[in-house]
């Protein structure tokens, strides 16, 4: 068994508990809940492991690093990050529909970081750094939060659209509005935080390897974009009251800024953050 | 004169400016990913066409986060947090520092979170028994006698209404930091070959000569390569600093992310050059008499001493930059035939000849690329992150709670009246149930009776 097998699995797992929880939603079939909530824990256990023996794999090899230094080995840590979001609320509220808007996500990057090659390739020079895993790992935290926001604005905005109309029973499982409102705030100050800390571990990295903490470069300025949106949302929602309908829209325009950060910046744009994209 | 007054204020302590400052501040930012940065003039010409590229010059796009109206905006976002938090932190303050055992009793019946008691007894016992209970809760409580009873007040983190603030000034002290290094930083490079000397860096922007007042000397630099042979794994430069003809620091080795400082100038691994030369040491093992040369590619060399003649005639190139992977040596000590043979660089070979026995060691000659930057403003730029951190924590998760327990004596018979109000700054529904498991602590005790 090695972490490429290991991570297949957890890509099918993650699918699986993404189609159980969408199958609650739309078929309100509440027992399979508890099943849902153990493929879920399962497939990030599973997750878990093939992260762990991919950097045993790495220390075999005799390069031993933290995977979390290319697209394939991001990919794969972004689905752990969300799956664990995810879990966190699913304990936290006691609803399992979040699950539906949730774990679709962890899929989705299971399947991408498939389509890259995940071979264990050596760290180059630049990379070699502690501060590495700080940035990764703050990053991904908030951006997970960030994709789980944005599902819960879907959600928002399913649920308020129908509810004009005869409220179908699909829809009438969904959690109330204000909750739902009440938790895409929670999940976006979350985010916020991370996403401040990844900015700020970044900019500490970079001092250490090139002696400037900020050079403009379009990585790091998307990332300043997308804080930029996300501060301008918290003080729409703090202080003029924003709820509802808008938070929920920018809550999904903030994530595709967050995606641009990640995924479109590597592939549209040239910068320093090049070796992201391989 | 003072209405206008007043309006202008009021703009740039608005919430309306901080938005708009975000959003413009956002898709302005995005100009500066998509059109390349700080190449020269020429390159906007032919991508974009002469007139564009005139349209771009006269807005400063090539260097946009460095333009006039770039900074401007960064201006206007310092202006509003300044003065809306001139504007805001007094009553902020206020809340912080009150004395809330003065709280005007009407307004404790209108708190948002209440719940009215009865119970039996005089104040001053009931007073000692709902601090017990509030002490039990996790409430540390004050109180004062009041005309009519007596009035307990407990409250949690008043300082968390800072939090936001704390992020405000962050921002500040980041542009502080910021405004500090460019005027009195530097960012510079130089090449220094194996085995050579500066004293001087060069502007990165500019290229105009910085004196450092000291010299660095490269002694030596390697790179390592994994076993692919390709992917290099470590750039290392051995580096040595001498003032005034004082060695300061002695062979010091720098590598990616492990850099060298001295006197607030840090010099970073950031490149590397070869050189058309190797540094071939050549040692007699017979004798152990031995001697280093620099010597250019494909030229014969002779070393009289030891009667040898020798040279590098070929060498096999790793990658466009020139870094020798291979190199083919000519020796001869003038016994029998010359060894001709391919050596690793960096690498060393033994030459037997019918008289003797030799190392040769050669190793191409390269020049190190420094990156050297001065920035006493990043220790503030720092210090404003942690505290933006900290104050995100505090602004989010932390809140100013406040509970009163207002006792009564009722005008007719001997009971109390006890109100237990209370009110959260923020995250209404965590503080709900706080207040629902302090009452539950009330309803529990035997010396109250829910009203």
């Amino acid at each position: 068994m090695n972490s490429s097998q290991l991570l297949g699995i957890t890509t099918f797992a993650y699918l699986f508990s993404a189609v159980l929880y969408i199958a609650i939603l739309v078929f309100r079939a509440k027992k399979i809940g508890l099943f849902a909530t153990l493929v879920t824990a399962g497939a990030f256990l599973v997750n878990t492991a093939g992260i762990g023996l991919r950097w045993y794999e790495s220390h075999q090899m005799g390069i031993g690093y933290a995977p979390l230094s290319n697209m394939y080995e991001s990919l794969v840590f972004f689905a752990w990050s969300i799956a664990l979001v995810y879990l966190f609320m699913e304990i936290r509220y006691k609803n399992r529909v979040l699950g539906a808007f949730s774990m679709p996500f962890a899929a989705l990057a299971m399947i991408l970081a498939g389509l890259k090659n995940p071979d264990i390739k050596p760290l180059i020079p630049a990379l070699q750094s502690n501060w590495l895993i700080a940035h990764v790992i703050t990053c991904f935290i908030g951006y997970a939060a960030f994709a789980v926001a944005s599902g819960m604005g879907i959600m928002y905005l399913v649920k308020d659209r129908r509810t004009d109309k005869t409220a179908a029973p699909l829809i009438a499982s969904l959690p109330e509005l204000k909750v739902i409102d009440d938790i895409i705030h929670k999940t976006l100050v979350f985010g916020f935080l991370w996403l401040t800390a990844g900015i700020i571990t970044g900019a500490v990295w970079a001092n250490s390897a090139w002696g400037t903490y900020w050079s403009w470069d379009p990585k790091e300025t998307w990332s300043l974009i997308t804080w930029f949106v996300y501060a301008a949302t918290l003080h729409a929602r703090f202080t003029r009251g924003w709820g509802g309908r808008r938070i929920a829209w920018l809550a999904i325009g903030g994530f595709v800024s967050v995606m641009f950060t990640y995924y479109g910046v590597n592939f549209l744009l040239s910068g320093l953050h090049s070796y992201g994209g391989n | 004169m003072k209405k206008t007054e007043n309006m202008v204020w009021r703009f740039f302590a608005s919430v309306r400016l901080a938005l708009f400052t975000l959003l413009i501040l956002a898709t302005t930012s995005v100009i500066g990913t998509l059109i390349p940065q700080k190449n020269p003039p020429e390159f906007y010409i032919e991508s974009f066409g002469q007139r564009t590229a005139q349209f771009f010059q006269m807005l400063d796009v090539p260097d946009m986060y460095n333009s006039w109206w770039f900074l401007s905006l960064l201006f206007l976002f310092s202006i509003n947090l300044i003065v809306c938090t001139i504007d805001r932190l007094p009553n902020v303050w206020q809340m912080v520092v009150l004395n809330n055992l003065d709280t005007d009793p009407e307004r404790l019946e209108k708190m948002p979170h209440r719940q009215l008691f009865h119970a039996s007894g005089n104040t001053a016992a009931l007073t000692e028994t709902a601090i017990a209970l509030l002490a039990k809760n996790g409430w540390k409580a004050a109180h004062e006698n009041k005309p009519d009873g007596s009035l307990i007040f407990s409250q949690k983190t008043p300082w968390s209404r800072l939090g936001v603030y704390a992020v405000h000034l962050s921002i500040l002290v980041i542009f502080a930091g910021a405004i500090i290094g460019s005027l009195l930083g530097f960012k510079a490079g130089v090449m220094i070959p194996e085995g050579s000397a500066s004293d001087t860096v060069y502007e990165s922007r500019t290229g105009s000569p910085i004196p450092l007042g000291f010299t660095v000397q490269c002694d030596d630099f390697n790179v390592a390569y994994y076993a692919d042979g390709a992917t290099p794994k470590e750039f290392r430069s051995i580096l040595t600093v001498q003032e005034n003809g004082k060695t300061m620091i002695d062979k010091r080795p720098i590598i990616v992310n492990d850099p060298l400082d001295y006197k607030g100038i840090t010099f970073y691994q950031s490149s590397y050059e070869p050189m058309q030369g190797f540094n071939v040491v050549i040692t007699n093992t017979n004798t152990k008499v031995s001697q280093s040369f620099q010597i250019p590619f494909g030229q014969k060399i002779s070393w009289a001493d030891g009667g040898i003649d020798f040279g590098i005639i070929n060498q096999e190139v790793r990658s466009r930059m020139g870094d020798v992977n291979r190199l083919k040596v000519w020796f001869s000590d003038g016994q029998g035939e010359p060894s001709i043979f391919w050596m690793d660089n960096s690498a060393s070979q033994t030459i037997t000849t019918p008289t003797a026995t030799y190392e040769f060691a050669a190793s191409q000659v390269y020049a190190t690329g420094l990156q050297v930057a001065k920035d006493p403003g990043v220790w503030t730029v720092y210090a404003g992150c942690t505290l933006m951190l900290i104050g995100l924590y505090v602004a989010f998760f932390l809140s100013h709670r406040r509970i009163w327990v207002y006792i009564t004596r009722e005008e007719n018979g001997d009971r109390c009246r006890i109100l237990v109000c209370g009110a959260s700054s923020k995250n209404k529904i965590a503080f709900e149930k706080e207040f629902a498991a302090l009452v539950q602590g009330f309803t529990n005790d035997s010396s109250f009776q829910n009203a």
